[in-house]
């Protein structure tokens, strides 16, 4: 109880957050469902009517495209019918397939974060670590087992992704160069390697195939699947994602190198007489989210994608910033906040097919969401809730990645 | 106006910051409220002037019961406030911070009467004569006058009642006592002053009446005519307490630290500390004394490998730590009292547990092979806690909410957690209230007694004299002299401040 009590009050704020969120949300869909607003003049309580039910068949049908029907779950269940089965569970599935490398991206910029770095840069590393996973797997073809290709190819992709986060932490160490700008810098730069690599070597494509996109790897090698069904693709890269929080939680919280990254974070200076060199942190703190960022996009063209591409990663680094902060730069809400989100890209497409609201209104509501929770003060406002606690530990990582928020 | 306070109660999670506290301070008197910190004078005078609401209790001001739901209606009601840390702009001049929230306008466009404002300030600066130029900028003027313009402002709403939360704090000897005459001043020309310290001198100088406060309590009255420093400390602490430090003579030992011609530049390469010698021994307190910015800080931080050595040589128990790290001067078993604890010496977001083993996390009993040992630290931490009474809901608490005199007992009570064989003390009191100084004062005695040298920089005469076996006096970034015995003195001290040269008799 003592330990709930305190992480319950946490998520007071990031849960009004998101309720905010989808009460606006709410307000636009049914002001956007032209159709039924037509007839205000007529009848303006049918309307209200048509619009709260409008709204209603909008969230559940996000609900069950992202958690599936329970009823349909227990009769196919029942029934025992391998297909049945996986055509009921599959929301829920794929829900999670989405929330995987949104886990490790969001620990990755949490570590960052801790260290006080701004890590903007998820996105390359994520397409360097998948890009070193692809050719290695297709070098690796026909010469050794499946299974060390595996390893192998997920040990490089977070090496590449380390290597690629470590260039910004010892630029910021050695000569000052701000994160923020050589991340996004890289960023480009990776997307542009992976361009040019997938381009100049033809052996990574299929033959006859110009376009930068490699050859499918499942062929090669696969992440296996948590449960053998057709049409699942959850694989045991979300198994690796969940025991990389805890991992991660345990360095930041239970190790002398968390304790070093966590206080230079806070304060360069105690840090610094307290005999912490703040500079070793940022390397490290930056190589580590690298590679958590690399470990993403192996998993990712190994497991659920299949093969490289340049728009492999989708913006993943970028809404694991805003994920991040939803989480209080906590592991454990790293995997709750990766939950929601993934619920919520998974939802929205099946809202999107069911109820014809457009997938833009999504990316709104997810826009709110990151919005709210970027403005803690204006919930605690608009939900008047006390402040218990003095401020938020989000606004007190260090003065120089702030400036830059 | 007379102001009264009744049964005012305000609680915070795990702290009952003010219980039933009722005091009164009639028109044109000065009511000096005395408490150690985190004594709750602060949270009392944040409820005065409306940024936090009691719980229970009442506010009357004249008779009448005043309800402040936010600061805007207790200066509307005639309530000052001056904070410890002042609230002005620095790019703005002196017209401009004063007016600032309350202008004149002369048209309906809402255009700034800069005249008006003007002629208003020079009215109140000459009434009580503040003596304040106003269209000086706010950053090239010195805090003393920065807080006279703090005055201004709260006269410029109309405060009767004027409150001022620690003045002198930040006020060099000469600056406080042009402060007691404006306080006068003030106070005959009928504004009621509310001052809050916890100094013993100063309430006793310029009040008219005292009021004691002891853990979110009034722990007594007391007439400044006859009370004394010794029953005024006594009432605040709640316990006799020792206002002289009683130690016996110095033992020397072998020496610990030696300082060979030692030069030190600063951040933009000023030459600060320029060829020091200086031998501690084992057994001694050699206290520093000088006025700020004389090379002490730039000497502490070359001491502790904070700052790289420009030339010259430091051994540490006859190791040459000249180019050594914090590190690994910590790990020689030295002690360090930062003199900016909010830069270097406590990570404010962390807990007080972390902040306890800050330059010790990485050693045993607190590390195994890179592995915190969070029992090791729940285990000594509270003990810690105890000895320096350092006043938190728990050792989880972030060390940032903590009152600032707590805040220094966590780094000294972290510095005292291992045994040293030099502790370098950089104003090691600063803004710490009676009870908290006798204790570190004794500590550092007593540490000197079980046989580790001392080093302990301070601009406070008092404390240089009363804690010193030897007292060396550092003037523009030299050891300008060394006083021991039945030379240390005030007048020598003083004289060696001021850049005299010891034993050529009277100051230039």
């Amino acid at each position: 109880m003592k330990r709930i009590r305190p992480a319950l009050r946490r998520m007071v704020v990031p849960f009004l957050a998101v309720l905010t969120a989808l009460i606006l949300g709410g307000v636009v869909i049914a002001l956007t469902d032209f159709d039924n607003l037509h007839n205000i003049g007529k009848d303006p309580i049918g309307t209200l009517a048509g619009a709260v039910k409008g709204v209603i068949a909008a969230y559940g049908a996000m609900l069950s495209g992202a958690f599936g029907d329970p009823g349909r779950m227990l009769t196919a269940l029942q029934t025992g019918n391998a297909a049945d089965i996986g055509r009921a569970i599959r929301p829920l599935t794929e829900t999670l397939v989405s929330t995987t490398p949104l886990i490790f991206c969001g620990l990755a910029v949490s570590i960052s974060f801790r260290a006080g770095m701004f890590n903007i840069g998820g996105d390359g590393q994520l397409l360097i670590g998948a890009l070193a996973a692809t050719v290695l797997t297709i070098a690796l073809n026909g010469v050794v087992p499946s299974w060390l290709i595996l390893i192998a190819s997920i040990g490089i992709a977070t090496l590449a992704g380390a290597a690629w986060g470590f260039v910004p932490g010892f630029l910021k160490a050695r000569t000052g160069a701000h994160e923020v700008i050589t991340t996004i810098m890289l960023n480009y730069i990776g997307s542009l390697v992976v361009f040019f690599v997938l381009t100049t070597q033809p052996g990574l494509r299929n033959p006859g195939n110009s376009t930068p996109i490699s050859k499918l790897l499942s062929p090669i090698v696969d992440v296996p699947n948590i449960v053998n069904l057709p049409t699942i693709r959850l694989d045991y890269g979300f198994v690796v994602a969940l025991l990389m929080a805890v991992a991660v939680s345990w360095l930041l919280f239970r190790t002398t190198k968390g304790f070093e990254l966590r206080a230079a974070g806070f304060s360069p200076t105690a840090a610094r007489y307290g005999g912490i060199s703040a500079g070793g942190s940022m390397m490290l703190a930056m190589a580590l989210s690298g590679g958590l960022c690399g470990m993403a996009g192996g998993f990712l063209v190994i497991g659920t994608v299949g093969q490289m591409s340049p728009d492999l990663s989708g913006g993943l680094g970028f809404n694991a910033i805003a994920l991040a902060l939803l989480a209080g730069l906590r592991p454990s809400g790293v995997v709750l906040s990766a939950l929601l989100f993934g619920a919520l890209t998974q939802g929205g497409k099946l809202m999107g097919i069911d109820t014809g609201i457009p997938v833009d209104l999504l990316l709104f509501i997810m826009a709110l969401v990151i919005m709210f929770v970027a403005a803690p003060g204006l919930i605690r406002s608009i939900w008047r809730v006390r402040v218990t606690e003095p401020a938020p530990e989000i606004a007190s990582v260090s003065p120089g990645s702030a400036g830059a928020l | 106006m007379r102001l009264e306070l009744r049964e005012i109660t305000k609680r915070f999670p795990g702290v009952l910051a003010n219980d039933r506290i009722s005091i009164s301070a009639d028109r044109g008197k000065v009511l000096g409220m005395l408490g150690e910190n985190g004594a709750g004078k602060t949270t009392l005078m944040n409820i005065l002037s409306g940024l936090y609401k009691p719980d229970s209790g009442q506010i009357l001001i004249d008779g009448e019961e005043k309800v402040f739901g936010d600061p805007v209606a207790a200066i509307r009601a005639g309530v000052g406030m001056v904070h410890q840390h002042f609230m002005l702009v620095p790019v703005f001049d002196v017209v401009e911070s004063v007016a600032l929230g309350a202008e004149t306008v002369k048209d309906v466009i809402g255009t700034f009467d800069r005249a008006a404002a003007r002629r208003r300030i020079v009215a109140l600066s000459e009434q009580y004569k503040l003596d304040v130029d106003p269209d000086a900028r706010i950053e090239n003027l010195p805090v003393g006058v920065r807080q006279r313009v703090e005055i201004i402002k709260a006269l410029y709403r109309h405060s009767d009642i004027l409150v001022l939360d620690e003045p002198s704090a930040v006020l060099t000897p000469y600056e406080t006592e042009e402060l007691y005459a404006i306080i006068r001043s003030l106070a005959a020309a009928g504004t009621t002053v509310i001052f809050i310290t916890h100094k013993l001198n100063e309430v006793l100088e310029v009040s008219d009446d005292i009021v004691v406060l002891r853990r979110g309590r009034v722990a007594g009255t007391a007439d400044p005519k006859t009370a004394t420093r010794q029953e005024l400390a006594n009432l605040m602490v709640g316990r006799d307490v020792e206002l002289i430090v009683r130690k016996g003579p110095a033992k020397p030992g072998d020496v610990v630290l030696h300082l060979e011609k030692i030069f030190v530049r600063d951040d933009r390469l000023d030459m600060k500390v320029t060829g020091v010698d200086l031998d501690v021994r084992a057994g001694e307190i050699v206290a520093i004394a000088g006025v700020q910015g004389n090379g002490q800080t730039e000497l502490v931080e070359a001491i502790t490998g904070l700052r790289a050595l420009d030339s010259g040589k430091i051994t540490i128990g006859g190791h040459d730590t000249s180019r050594s790290g914090p590190r690994e001067v910590s790990d020689l078993g030295v002690a360090h009292i930062p003199e900016d604890r909010g830069r270097d010496g406590l990570i404010a977001p962390m807990t007080v547990a972390e902040n306890y083993i800050l330059d010790s996390y990485h050693r045993p009993p607190y590390s195994k092979h890179g592995v915190l040992d969070l029992e090791a630290v729940a285990q000594r931490a509270p003990a810690g806690v105890k000895d320096f009474d350092i006043r938190t809901p728990s050792i989880e608490t972030r060390a940032g909410s903590l009152s600032g005199g707590n805040q220094q007992k966590v780094v000294v009570a972290r510095e005292f957690s291992v045994p040293v064989q030099l502790v370098i003390a950089a104003q090691p009191t600063r803004g710490l209230d009676v009870g908290s100084i006798e204790y570190i004062h004794r500590r550092l005695v007593e540490q000197r007694d079980e046989g580790a040298a001392i080093v302990i920089v301070s601009t406070e005469l008092d404390e240089v004299l009363a804690v010193g076996d030897r007292i060396a006096v550092m003037f523009d970034g030299k050891i300008v002299g060394i006083l021991g015995g039945d030379d240390a003195t005030l007048e020598n001290v003083g004289l060696l401040m001021g850049g005299a040269k010891f034993g050529q008799g009277t100051a230039t």
